[in-house]
């Protein structure tokens, strides 16, 4: 059995792996310019966002009910969800309560976790999304491949061809061009639409506000056309206090797209006020939990501090070369690797390869605005892989069995260490019949062996010296 | 991440068991370079492994087996110093997670606060503002991942920059991993593959005399792929430089 992470980055076409590849390394390359140049320490940022997000999940009870409260005070009705279903049937009872049947929708990550556009469509409602990445995804019946750039994985060609398919206009490769055709036509899904679903990047308890960042305006719209604005949000996006935003705003979009603020960010609590002349007549919050209070008990809670900006995406070696689909789930890349299995809670097995697709290298915990232990939490997945003996955490891992003895055996170690060199008079076609010496064969020269040839010098050393006889 | 706080002259030295098995000048190396400063090393006759392969895979019953082992082997308070800071954050702090949940954690705790690599030792430990020497060579200096969160790469940096006519060439994207993650380097080969082939071109694209590593790890890996490519460029430990450096090369 093959990894299929690593099969699938085999198997990737060049055009993908170049579009993931420089995008990514561009993106990394904006963070830290823009982190180091807007402040003195921004890894003291990091750290403090990350403890602040980490108290409010220990106390998310407490801060949930607040926000409940909050919301209620400003006229907003909410809802919670056990799962994806729920929260899906509680948009379809929304809308058929308000005579709805069409939305508009905000990219909302969530949102793809519940499924919800099919679930929509199963209902004989539609939705069509405004997020310009996630329309070019629906169109083309594709899967968002980044939680911030959904289509990473295409490029202008490919754009102008499905625009050309859906009748949007004559193909173009000129992104300016290629945006005016999809703001004429998604303007008019605005005015026709009775419903705008948006996600939510934070929840402010003390005020009972959304708060959105985008930088197309599309959810401005979103909510703000219909008569209805729902939104669609995991329990963990809740921070205490609008106080606490700032450091958020601060680290999130120079984190995610390298830039200060994203164009539009938005603060939202209630339908509109009896005053205001527009607005959404009613305004419905549905709190997700789909596995995330299993995830705040179990010894993994530190992921649920992440507020999606994409950065440990960008910086991995290994997303770069395998690209988001190779995750097989809604949340690629490193975030993905240890968020995904355990959304799957039971079905952790499903899954249970994502954690092995690292190298370990910390890059993601180092640029993460929330300071995730994202490696700590990996190798916990692998250990729990291992312990329930998941045939998935096995693919391609060689047993320790043999080796613990050897290496807690100083005896059998210096035997070894003498037989080793053997392996430098065994030709390279008998080791090809051991899975790890093929694998790493298929590439790399081993170096010579040596086995012992230090301790019998330091010996001779330690005589001259005295210190041994 | 535990910080080591142990020092002192008297040292015991973790060969590694890469060096144990297939870099035997390393390993002198870094004996050599203790020595010239003015240590006292004891190399412990029963030492093995750090632990990391069995960890990295999961198999934490197996690295707990090892490490205790380790635990055992190195008794005392004295320094643990190593030529390798991926052995050192295994003892530091993949021993963090592995015992977070067992009795004799503090056991561990203490381990780690005695563990250094070997340029970290040299300055934080003993107090080496400088190296000195000559090597006259462009180097390319890869920083190993597991020198993260750590004093190490700026020591090794510190001390080379000592030497006279020694010049530290530019390496791009040095953040990135050079692809060899341990169990991982064998299950995903083709990712950990690309991974080291980036690498060795940020490492040799500005045409370096000496392509240096903290990590016989990493450089197992870029090295085996410079080697099946047939490059030729001159390989060697950060202890080596130092060593060649003052002239006190082992024979």
């Amino acid at each position: 059995m093959k990894q299929t992470i690593d099969n699938f980055a085999k198997d990737l076409g060049k055009e993908v792996y170049e579009s993931v590849h420089l995008a990514s390394k561009l993106k990394t390359e904006k963070r830290v310019d823009i982190l180091w140049n807007d402040f003195e320490d921004p890894d003291l940022l990091r750290r403090t966002a990350g403890l602040v997000k980490q108290h409010t999940l220990e106390h998310l009870d407490q801060y949930l009910e607040q926000a409940e409260a909050s919301f209620k005070r400003n006229g907003a009705e909410v809802h919670w969800a056990i799962d994806g279903d729920e929260a899906n049937q509680h948009v379809v009872d929304i809308m058929k309560r308000h005579g709805a049947r069409k939305m508009v929708k905000s990219k909302s990550m969530v949102s793809e976790e519940t499924h919800l556009v099919p679930y929509l469509e199963k209902n004989d409602m539609e939705a069509v999304e405004t997020d310009l990445g996630e329309y070019i995804v629906q169109i083309d019946h594709d899967h968002p491949s980044h939680i911030v750039t959904p289509i990473i994985h295409k490029n202008r060609k490919q754009i102008g061809k499905s625009f050309e398919r859906e009748g949007l206009g004559e193909y173009t490769e000129d992104p300016k061009s290629l945006t005016g055709m999809a703001r004429r036509h998604l303007r008019q899904k605005y005015l026709e639409a009775d419903v705008g679903l948006t996600g939510a990047n934070f929840v402010l308890a003390d005020t009972g506000q959304v708060v959105l960042v985008t930088n197309e305006g599309n959810a401005r719209f979103s909510m703000a056309a219909p008569r209805v604005h729902i939104v669609m949000v995991g329990i963990e996006k809740l921070i205490p206090s609008r106080s606490d935003l700032p450091l958020y705003l601060s680290l999130l979009a120079r984190s995610a797209t390298g830039q200060a603020l994203t164009v539009y960010t938005q603060l939202i609590g209630g339908p509109k006020a009896p005053n205001q002349p527009d607005g959404p007549e009613a305004m419905h919050v549905i709190f997700l939990d789909n596995g995330r209070s299993q995830i705040l008990e179990s010894n993994c809670s530190e992921i649920l501090r992440c507020i999606r900006c994409g950065a440990c995406l960008n910086v991995c070696p290994v997303y770069r070369q395998a690209s988001g689909h190779a995750y097989r789930s809604v949340y690629p890349g490193p975030v993905g690797a240890v968020l995904s299995p355990l959304l799957k809670g039971d079905q952790f097995p499903e899954l249970a390869d994502l954690p092995k697709a690292s190298s370990l290298c910390g890059a993601c915990n180092e640029v993460c605005p929330v300071n995730i232990p994202i490696p700590d939490l990996l190798l916990r997945l692998r250990n729990k892989g291992k312990k329930e003996h998941a045939p998935r955490a096995k693919i391609a891992t060689p047993d320790f069995k043999m080796w613990s003895w050897a290496a807690s055996n100083p005896g059998a170690w210096k035997t070894g260490m003498s037989f080793g060199h053997a392996m430098n008079v065994v030709p390279h076609a008998l080791m090809n019949l051991a899975p790890p010496g093929k694998a790493w064969l298929g590439s790399r020269d081993l170096p010579k062996f040596q086995g012992g040839a230090f301790r019998k010098w330091a010996r001779q050393q330690q005589k001259q010296k005295g210190k041994i006889k | 991440m535990i910080q080591p706080t142990a020092t002192g002259r008297q040292v015991q030295l973790m060969i590694t068991c890469l060096c144990d098995a297939f870099y035997a000048d390393v390993a002198k190396a870094v004996y050599a370079v203790l020595d010239h400063a003015g240590c006292s090393i004891d190399v412990p006759e029963g030492q093995t492994c750090c632990g990391q392969p069995a960890f990295n895979a999961g198999d934490w019953d197996s690295a707990r087996k090892v490490m205790r082992h380790t635990q055992k082997v190195f008794k005392g308070d004295r320094p643990i110093v190593l030529g390798s800071g991926s052995c050192a954050a295994m003892l530091r702090h993949g021993s963090e997670l592995a015992f977070e949940d067992q009795k004799d954690q503090e056991a561990f705790e203490k381990l780690g606060k005695r563990t250094w690599e070997l340029t970290e030792f040299l300055v934080h430990g003993l107090g080496m503002e400088t190296w000195g020497g000559k090597f006259p060579a462009r180097i390319a200096l890869h920083k190993s991942c597991h020198t993260r969160n750590t004093r190490v790469y700026e020591s090794a940096v510190k001390l080379l920059s000592s030497i006279e006519g020694l010049e530290l060439v530019k390496v791009d994207e040095l953040e990135q991993c050079c692809g060899f993650g341990g169990t991982f380097c064998v299950s995903f080969p083709h990712v950990s593959t690309e991974m080291g082939n980036l690498k060795v071109q940020h490492l040799t694209e500005n045409n370096p005399d000496v392509v240096a590593t903290l990590d016989m790890a990493c450089m197992m890996h870029f090295g085996g792929l410079m080697d099946r490519k047939g490059m030729s460029f001159r390989r060697m430990h950060v202890a080596q430089i130092l060593a060649e450096a003052l002239n006190i090369t082992p024979a």
